[in-house]
């Protein structure tokens, strides 16, 4: 019964007259359509401006294909990285009383509040030639900045909280009953883990997941401070995209920024399916 | 002022909520909208407030045909089940609401407000509280504060919904007694719904019963209660047992007391209150009925019996008698015992 | 230290994180503020206050705190859209809103900046119709930021707008009020915390944002050049010196602004009773 009336509340006092209605309608659709609809549209309108022929031959350049192989090299290093580490801290954080609790969270939060430009400066500092160790690193001819390990380690630094942060919030709200119950009827850690904890927490730990590789596929600012611009070493697909826009090469930068667009609306699907898994999930608990 | 509705109907897509409903409610009346959950009472005081729309039917306050005014036009009080206090609002402000968003020609200065809410506050005996948040009081506060909001628009009508639903239970015993007072007290037409049975005799000066988007019956407390107008409402208000005429002799109801009138049928059924039942110890070693148990209930004892049916079946009734009228009878478990009955009402 | 004794792996994973942690994220950051030690105050001092950098501190305040004003009113109407009204293709519209999450910033930067340079489509549109440039000037900023920003406005208050107990719009409505007495007074000061974390969110990663605003900015000095902008710059010219400087200082402005904003919130949540 309560549903069906609070259904019908919207429709009759709460609601808002047609023309509020309307009028407000317009305005977010039109403000989406122009901020939102409309960008991405033009990516593809851009890419094949010259044909499907100048797309796929833009495609297929060595240095568009180079920087296609480090963008997901680089999201293979550190997107496995992150999970374990996001695991990890969610598993001792919500499961554990500590001091020092809160500052903790607040400091695995620390990334998404830095600049991507100072999280690139950061490591230029730390290995840079004028760097802490960067002269260590020159002797020993180990190249860290402007080159691939560089990308990585800012790529992580970026991404860093994106799987802990979805984890810790859900694990919390779990409690431990369920992972308490399986150890005494006598189930070890790891099955204690493997059995309870992973089903419960699958669909935020892929929410993570999937936000984390989309972020490490796409950072720009960050890795553009470390890479060096160096044409088919160093550049990921959107320094890659940058570089290309840079020199007027429209329908190749066009071409590498749609494959990243089309990596947005996949990333925007699942994130979509994941959302609707979730709450399924919490209506059946 | 009084109340009146005429041919109220509302359909949720295939749901029928209420249908037909006719009402009225003269002036000053304390009345009970009572029935299971699902029945429609609840929609019907939020159609009274305005709060919800009927498909048809007509909704007079004091006669003036109110049906297609705003809920903010009617003039009514109206409190939540749940209190629906602003919770970014303090005590003092949720009471001066109503009468802050009046139109600038009608609102009073800030002093007469102020001197209204606090009267209002001392009314509901919280003005000590004026200053807090709703998240700072308890259930039984924040009801008071909700009902001394919807007086301060001094609405004609005032409509309260489940107003004791999510109190503890020593809470609610104190509250329906202080809201019959105040009642008493301020002497405005007021509708409360709820599904408790006990706590509409007990507030009530009219009780209507409904039952899936009907009603069943209107009366006092007592009427309802002595002379339910079919087997919904006896069976809703208080406890019966029943006697399906096909499942007994008639030599059987006579012997405990029952006429069977001479037009009955075989789906006649006899209810019977629990109280109206007196037992005695029986001499007769085939008396069809066992004393099983019984439980003490303060001041009365309940009492389980079991009768078997001439099939052969048990069939469990119960009845109702004083502490020490029981304690004098000195029966035991499994005894054979007499029914006698006082009073029965008849359905078919 | 561990609360339950019987819930294992607290040394592993405690020690995992913090290791961690202090690899990728603390020892690099904390290589800031001690290579910022070896410059002496004056030097400092004399980084900072030179003229572009400051004109560049104020674009980038002043452009993300622009776009997160209009970020806020309209991400504040899209959720209302979103959470209150049916219309067709809203799952659509709400999986949309996070694409400046998903889309990598150089891409919205390079299509933001062909839409609006004055060539572009709706750039020559402006410039004929109202003379209006938005490409390679501060207001093109804006607009990269005002992109980034629709996200985090409308991802915070639409819980919030969600949750909203209707029944208090009934009974503000039962006590009389108008609709717009129902907005103002009761759901606007309820959600209004929501809205600032928003504004607060898109401002903090506005002032820091950098891939979608070089293409867009122009980044002329003393007009369209951010901050970060001026960062890579001075590492280009292998000015380690004037890099960390700067980006110390507005590693510590945006901690501060995010400080105070949190202190404000706290204070908006104290004044309302929700705390």
């Amino acid at each position: 019964m309560s549903t069906a009336i609070s259904k019908h509340v919207h429709q009759s006092t709460l609601e808002d007259a047609n023309w509020v209605r309307w009028s407000l309608i317009t305005i977010a659709l039109g403000f989406v359509i122009l901020f939102l609809c409309v960008p991405l549209l033009l990516v593809i309108i851009q890419a094949f401006s010259k044909g499907f022929g100048a797309y796929f031959s833009a495609l297929s350049q060595p240095d568009m294909l180079s920087a296609m192989r480090l963008t997901l090299l680089t999201a293979l290093i550190t997107v496995p990285l992150n999970t374990v580490f996001g695991v990890a801290a969610a598993w001792a954080i919500t499961r554990f009383e500590f001091r020092g609790k809160d500052l903790l969270i607040t400091l695995i939060d620390l990334p998404f509040s830095v600049s991507p430009v100072i999280s690139g400066l950061i490591f230029v500092l730390v290995f840079g030639a004028q760097g802490w160790f960067g002269s260590w690193f020159v002797e020993h001819d180990i190249k860290i900045i402007f080159a691939v390990p560089g990308i990585v380690l800012a790529t992580l630094f970026i991404t860093f909280p994106f799987v802990a942060r979805q984890l810790i919030p859900l694990m919390q709200e779990m409690g431990s009953e369920e992972e308490e119950a399986a150890l005494s009827l006598g189930a070890s850690g790891w099955k204690t883990f493997f059995l309870i904890t992973l089903p419960n927490i699958k669909w935020a730990l892929l929410y993570g997941v999937l936000l984390c590789n989309a972020r490490a596929m796409g950072e720009f600012g960050a890795v553009s401070v470390v890479s060096g611009h160096i044409r088919g070493m160093t550049n990921t697909l959107p320094l890659h995209v940058e570089v290309s826009y840079n020199e007027y090469d429209t329908v190749s930068a066009f071409a590498g920024a749609s494959i990243l667009a089309a990596l947005a609306i996949v990333t925007l699907i699942l994130k979509t399916l994941l959302e609707w898994k979730q709450q399924a999930n919490r209506a059946s608990v | 002022m009084s109340i009146l509705l005429s041919n109220i109907s509302k359909n949720f897509g295939q749901f029928s909520a209420l249908h037909d409903i006719d009402l009225v409610i003269p002036e000053g009346e304390l009345v009970a909208l009572l029935g299971p959950s699902g029945c429609g009472k609840t929609t019907l005081l939020r159609i009274i407030a305005g709060l919800e729309q009927a498909d048809k039917g007509r909704i007079l306050l004091n006669g003036d045909d109110k049906t297609d005014l705003h809920v903010s036009q009617r003039g009514i009080g109206f409190v939540f089940q749940h209190y629906a206090l602003f919770r970014h609002m303090t005590v003092f402000d949720n009471v001066a609401f109503g009468m802050r968003v009046k139109d600038k020609k009608y609102r009073p200065s800030e002093t007469d407000i102020a001197k209204k809410t606090h009267a209002l506050l001392e009314l509901v005996q919280l003005d000590w509280l004026h200053d807090r948040f709703p998240d700072q009081l308890s259930g039984g506060q924040r009801q008071r504060i909700a009902l001394a909001r919807a007086l301060a628009v001094e609405p004609s009508v005032l409509l309260l919904d489940e107003p004791f639903g999510a109190l503890d239970a020593s809470v609610r015993k104190d509250l329906r007694q202080w809201l019959r007072n105040l009642h008493h007290e301020l002497n405005v037409t007021s509708i409360f719904v709820t599904h408790d049975q006990e706590e509409a005799m007990e507030v009530a000066s009219q009780v209507v019963v409904l039952n899936k988007g009907r009603i069943e019956q209107q009366g006092s407390p007592a009427e309802i209660y002595d002379h339910p107008a079919n087997v919904f409402v006896s069976k809703f208000i208080g406890q019966t047992n029943e006697f399906e005429l096909s499942h007994h002799t008639t030599d059987w109801f006579e012997h405990i007391g029952l006429q069977v009138a001479e037009e009955s049928t075989p789906d006649w059924v006899a209810h019977v209150r629990p109280h109206d039942i007196e037992i005695s110890k029986s001499t007769n070693d085939n008396s069809p009925v066992t004393l099983k148990d019984w439980q003490h209930l303060g001041a009365l004892i309940r009492i389980e019996l079991t009768k078997f049916l001439p099939n052969g079946s048990p069939k469990i009734v119960y009845a109702e008698m004083p502490n020490e009228q029981f304690k004098r009878l000195q029966l035991n478990r499994g005894d054979k015992v007499d029914l006698r009955i006082r009073h029965a009402h008849w359905f078919h | 230290m561990s609360q339950s004794r019987i819930m294992p792996g607290f040394r592993p994973t405690i020690s995992f994180t913090l290791f961690y942690l202090s690899l990728v994220v603390l020892i690099p950051l904390s290589t800031l503020v001690f290579k910022s030690f070896e410059l002496n105050w004056s030097d400092y001092i004399d980084i900072i206050t030179h003229k572009r950098v400051v004109a560049a501190f104020r674009v980038s305040f002043t452009t993300a705190l622009g776009a997160a004003v209009v970020a806020s009113f309209f991400g504040f109407i899209v959720a209302w859209v979103l959470v209150r009204y049916s219309f067709v293709g809203k799952r659509f519209f709400h999986a949309l809103i996070d694409l400046p999450f998903a889309l990598p910033t150089a891409v919205a930067g390079i299509v933001l900046a062909t839409i609006f340079q004055p060539s572009g489509f709706l750039g020559k549109l402006l410039k004929e119709n109202f003379d209006l440039q938005i490409g390679f000037k501060p207001l093109g900023i804006v607009v990269a930021l005002i992109f980034i920003s629709i996200p985090f406005v409308v991802r915070t208050v639409e819980p919030v707008l969600q949750e909203f107990d209707s029944r208090m719009e009934e009974a503000a409505s039962s006590l009389g009020a108008t609709r717009w007495q129902v907005f103002t007074k009761i759901i606007f000061p309820n959600i209004f915390p929501a809205l600032l974390t928003g504004f607060a969110l898109a401002f903090a990663r506005g002032v820091g944002e950098y891939g979608s605003v070089i293409f867009i900015a122009g980044n002329i000095p003393y007009i369209s050049e951010i901050v970060p902008l001026l960062i890579i710059t001075k590492l280009e010219q292998y000015d380690m010196a004037g890099a960390t400087a700067i980006a110390l200082t507005m590693l510590v402005i945006s901690f501060l602004l995010l400080l105070l904003i949190n202190l404000l919130q706290h204070w908006v949540r104290k004044r309302s009773g929700q705390i």
